[in-house]
């Protein structure tokens, strides 16, 4: 398999009023070709920002890349001009956001919203583009497309302009679709009615996606892989399997146990105490160590490096030293991944 | 949609009924008379006088009487120049003020949508504060004394426009831009504001995702969303020209509605005032409609009796 993406050391800060807000702290991944990447975590551990990076799209004289590269079919977007950037977005590279209310231009019929790209990347007339722009509705199931193409976004329901903003993405027949919380304002059904058209559309187009969710459920159904994020930094990746059945750092341990399931009549929940650190400044040693009971004293003190633990599994803690002591995931945790292992993951 | 519209006209014009009722009895309600400066009159050739508009009538008979003219479009008869109809004067008169207000609310809206744009586009940089002071000094500061100012820099000091009076283009320079400071502002205030807020929404970002360049977001995508409330903001602006007018053409000496309102006031001609005073009501209902409408046109989300109201 080969890599379409690698991000390698990426550091993002905000210059604020208060100060540096180090909002992405040394990030490394890979997404290959046709896979889905999942990452997980909880609000404000950058997941966003991340992927604004990779877009090129992170808000203009407050955000800066420290370091780091994003290599796209090797070559590094950190050091393309906007103008290059253009020409990658919405063609090889695109996004769907998480709202998709708002998504969406409220005074510009659909169709043009959809062919924008179309003649923009591909050069098409605007014939050509208004036909392919029903074909994308039709992909994306929507009925009557040749009706709706020429109805304005407040006439569509939010799941149906989701499938809208989809087919924006999908239009050039992108290498790369990162999606940032697609569902995560559409209700239940509807939730599960997008995943599965962005399975659909995935196997159809062989596009690799990138999807950023924290909803663990979501994850175990749409991914391949997943990178657990804490405070900026990705604190454990793996294959879903290594994730869900072998989960090592205490962090995943407390994503995994605080996933309501269906019998959840059993004990309580694991959750995870205390909140996100404060990014302004990063605690010194693992940003984790506060809220982990699990946590030793070299936490406090010094980074966990990434420990490999298979050909796809790596993890940021301690524990994993040789000279640590070994700990198993808390019961709760334990029984949780059981039942994974039972039903292949569907929590 | 016919109904809608056939719906509010009559609203419109019970609009215009009470105000032309209200203005009628305030009228009747002010101290002083036509006849006071006429103090050389005899009583006898006063009561002849009084007769013949019939001022003698009892007020509810004058009342009828009034509202019986106006619905035959006749405004009665100004009491300062005598037997000219109070339509006669204001159809004499409107040109010039139409032809400025025109002038000033056209070129005021574009210099205004041009500064909030740039001020919007280069957000908290020095354009933007430069643009903010404009609008500020524009909103706050009152259109006369732009006007004594051009009027001494443009005209005394330059002499590239004449002081004062009606002929050409000419004469409308000055009078215009100092009419058009107030639309400006307001438009620019707005449109940054609009713009601001616009840039930084999430279709934005979906049109920058795409692939679009900065000129087509800011153009195609952020200009259009904003300008769309402004629409809004034009019934105020429309009304700062009508009342502008009457001290901007006083100042400039132009023969408009608003310089015969400021006369007629003084000599205390009731018709020619409750004449403007209607005029400018029936306009400003008539831009309100208009803009109304206007919005359900442009806005897609409004749709004004479509398919279920
Ligand atoms: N424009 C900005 N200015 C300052 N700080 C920012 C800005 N955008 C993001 N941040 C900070 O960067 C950090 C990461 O934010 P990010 O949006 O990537 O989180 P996230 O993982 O996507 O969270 P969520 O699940 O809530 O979307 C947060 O601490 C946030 O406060
Ligand atoms: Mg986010």
């Amino acid at each position: 398999m080969s890599k379409l993406l690698e991000v390698k050391d990426l550091r993002v800060s905000f210059h604020t009023y208060n100060g540096e807000v180090q909002a992405v702290r040394g990030v490394n991944f890979h997404v290959n070709k046709g896979e889905t990447l999942a990452i997980v975590g909880e609000s404000g551990s950058g997941k966003s920002v991340t992927t604004s990076a990779i877009m090129g799209l992170l808000p203009k004289p407050q955000a800066e890349i420290k370091s780091g590269q994003i290599l796209f079919e090797g070559e590094d977007l950190v050091k393309k001009s906007n103008k290059e950037m253009q020409k990658i977005r919405g063609a090889d590279i695109s996004m769907v956001f998480q709202d998709p209310m708002t998504s969406l231009n409220p005074t510009m019929k659909v169709g043009n919203q959809i062919m924008e790209g179309l003649i923009k990347h591909q050069g098409l007339s605007r014939t050509e583009a208004r036909k392919k722009a029903v074909e994308l509705l039709d992909q994306v199931g929507i009925p009557h497309p040749e009706v709706r193409i020429n109805q304005y976004p407040h006439q569509f329901s939010g799941g149906m302009r989701q499938r809208v903003v989809i087919a924006i993405a999908l239009a050039c027949n992108p290498k790369l679709l990162i999606a940032d919380e697609p569902t995560t304002a559409l209700d239940v059904t509807i939730q599960a009615q997008i995943l599965e058209l962005m399975k659909d559309i995935q196997k159809q187009t062989e596009s690799a996606i990138i999807f950023i969710t924290h909803d663990l459920g979501v994850v175990a159904n749409v991914a391949d892989r997943v990178a657990v994020m804490y405070a900026g930094k990705i604190v454990e990746m793996g294959t879903v399997d290594d994730i869900f059945y072998d989960p090592r750092h205490p962090y995943t341990w407390g994503l995994l146990g605080s996933m309501p399931t269906l019998d959840s009549e059993e004990e309580e929940l694991y959750a995870i105490p205390g909140s996100p650190p404060d990014m302004l400044n990063p605690p010194k040693g693992d940003a984790f160590a506060p809220r982990n009971k699990f946590a030793l004293e070299i936490d406090l003190v010094k980074e966990p490096p990434m420990f490999q633990i298979s050909d796809t599994h790596y993890a940021a803690t301690w524990l994993l030293h040789e000279h640590a002591p070994k700990i198993e995931p808390p019961a709760s945790v334990k029984k949780r991944m059981e039942g994974f292992a039972k039903t292949g993951g569907k929590a | 949609m016919v109904r809608y519209v056939l719906r509010r006209v009559v609203y419109m014009l019970i609009t215009l009924f009470i105000i032309a009722t209200l203005s009628f009895f305030l009228m009747k309600m002010l101290p002083g008379s036509p006849l006071n400066a006429e103090d050389k009159l005899s009583e006898e050739q006063k009561q002849i006088v009084l007769e013949k508009y019939g001022l003698n009538d009892p007020v509810p008979v004058q009342y009828v009487n009034y509202l019986a003219g106006l619905v035959k479009g006749d405004l009665g008869i100004s009491f300062a120049f005598s037997n000219t109809p109070v339509t006669d004067i204001l159809m004499d008169r409107i040109g010039p003020s139409a032809q400025l207000g025109a002038q000033a609310l056209v070129v005021g809206t574009i210099l205004g949508v041009l500064l909030g744009l740039i001020a919007a586009v280069f957000h908290n940089g020095f354009l933007d504060y430069t643009s903010t002071i404009i609008a500020v000094i524009g909103t706050s500061i009152p259109n006369f004394v732009f006007a004594g100012i051009l009027q001494y820099f443009f005209a005394s000091e330059l002499q590239w426009f004449p002081v004062a009076l009606w002929g050409d283009f000419k004469h409308t320079v000055l009078p215009t831009m100092a009419l058009m400071i107030f639309p400006m502002a307001t438009a620019a205030r707005f449109v940054r504001t609009e713009m601001v807020e616009v840039m930084g929404s999430n279709y934005i970002k979906t049109a920058r995702a795409k692939g679009i360049g900065e000129v087509g977001i800011v153009f195609k995508h952020g200009l259009r969303n904003a300008l769309i409330p402004l629409i809004t903001v034009i019934g105020p602006m429309a009304v700062s020209l009508m009342t502008g007018s009457m001290v901007i053409e006083q100042i400039f000496a132009i023969p408009g509605i608003g310089e015969q309102f400021v006369n007629s006031v003084i000599m205390n001609d009731y018709p020619t005032i409750m004449g403007t005073t209607l005029l400018f009501a029936a306009l400003f209902v008539a831009i309100i409609l208009i803009i109304d409408l206007l919005y359900g046109l442009i806005d897609p989300r409004i749709r004004i009796g479509g398919n279920n109201s």
